[in-house]
């Protein structure tokens, strides 16, 4: 029987939020303005349809490919770290997505103001999982400056959807996104409040 | 060259899959079902014997002196998550890592908890 100390015997709990959003948008810049560590890369096999290998025993003859994703960490006290977690750039690998999303506190769908439309595929899953998301929108300079209305209507989100507009160099600014995406998510556990 | 090209795991002439493959030896060995990315993983310190272990295990011993999560030990590794998952599963199963318990991760997190993660945020 290993004896064990009990010190040891705590293990912190974690939560994540889901950074998404079409291909170069700035979900690993803005993970890592905000992460304590650089952000880590790691790779998940899939089967070549896109489906998660749950057990190495006969993956030997299938076909594979990767996904990599990258996260990062913020340390919110000794009990409780959060983790933010980049989506890989193709939508079509939503197995990971499942990964990523389960338990999630809430997501950022990132945008670029000069592609509106890569915020589609990400919108979707999180509304069909009835996952709390806020819209951002990374407004590279150059970029087409868009009003709010503008965006919405592009992006057909309503108003129960919060926007915001950030640098996702800047770490001020990605806090201030985290912060309106667990605002979202405790607003929806109790509508009283919200 | 590839990135991937000098990770462990990653044969240049046969493909990135049979390292993993060959730690498991063919085996079965579905693992343990309830860990996901976020799920955080610590060793702890014990007296079982670890001469049954493999290298990769007792550095997955060694990463997670401090409580890691799931998807850090891979990234540290540098390992597929699915590897990752299949060592930690085989520590678990001998009692000498313990987690989080992931399925609490699923139910909606409470308000209080919410709380302390809005102000953790405003304060880094
Ligand atoms: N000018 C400017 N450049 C930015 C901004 N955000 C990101 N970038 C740059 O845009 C490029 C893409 O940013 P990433 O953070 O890698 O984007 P990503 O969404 O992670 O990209 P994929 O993972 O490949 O889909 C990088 O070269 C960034 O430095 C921004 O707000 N302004
Ligand atoms: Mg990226």
């Amino acid at each position: 029987m290993a004896s064990v100390q009990s010190e040891e015997l705590t293990v912190p709990s974690s939560v994540k939020i889901v950074v998404a959003g079409g291909f170069g948008v700035g979900k690993t810049t803005l993970v890592g303005a905000v992460s304590e560590i650089t952000p880590l890369r790691t790779e998940e096999l899939l089967t070549e349809a896109g489906t998660q290998i749950d057990d190495l025993a006969g993956v030997e003859g299938k076909t594979t490919t990767t996904v990599a994703l990258d996260f990062g960490r913020i340390t919110i006290n000794p009990e409780v770290v959060l983790y933010l977690f980049g989506t890989p750039g193709q939508d079509r690998f939503w197995f990971m997505w499942d990964e990523l999303a389960y338990g999630a506190i809430g997501a950022v769908v990132l945008v670029d103001t000069r592609r509106l439309d890569g915020g589609f595929g990400a919108i979707d899953f999180f509304e069909r999982r009835g996952i709390p998301f806020v819209v951002a929108v990374n407004c590279f300079e150059g970029g087409h400056s868009y009003s709010e209305d503008e965006v919405r209507h592009a992006l057909d989100v309503g108003d129960g959807v919060p926007l915001v507009l950030c640098d996702a160099r800047d770490r001020e600014s990605c806090k201030t996104v985290l912060a309106r995406v667990i605002e979202h998510a405790m607003s929806k556990l109790d509508p009283a409040m919200a | 060259m590839s990135p991937r090209s000098s990770d462990w795991w990653y044969d240049e002439a046969a493909g990135p899959l049979v390292r993993p493959y060959a730690l498991v030896s063919g085996r079965t060995r579905p693992t343990w079902g309830r860990l996901n990315l976020a799920t955080q993983v610590r060793a702890i310190r014990t007296t079982s014997d670890t001469s049954a272990l493999s290298v990769e295990h007792l550095e997955i011993m060694k990463l997670c002196r401090k409580p890691l999560s799931v998807a850090e030990v891979a990234a540290y590794l540098h390992a597929p998550l699915v590897v990752a998952k299949v060592l930690l599963s085989d520590l678990i199963q001998r009692g000498d890592v313990i987690t989080s318990d992931a399925s609490r991760m699923a139910v909606a997190p409470d308000r209080n908890l919410l709380q302390k993660v809005l102000d953790g945020v405003r304060a880094i």
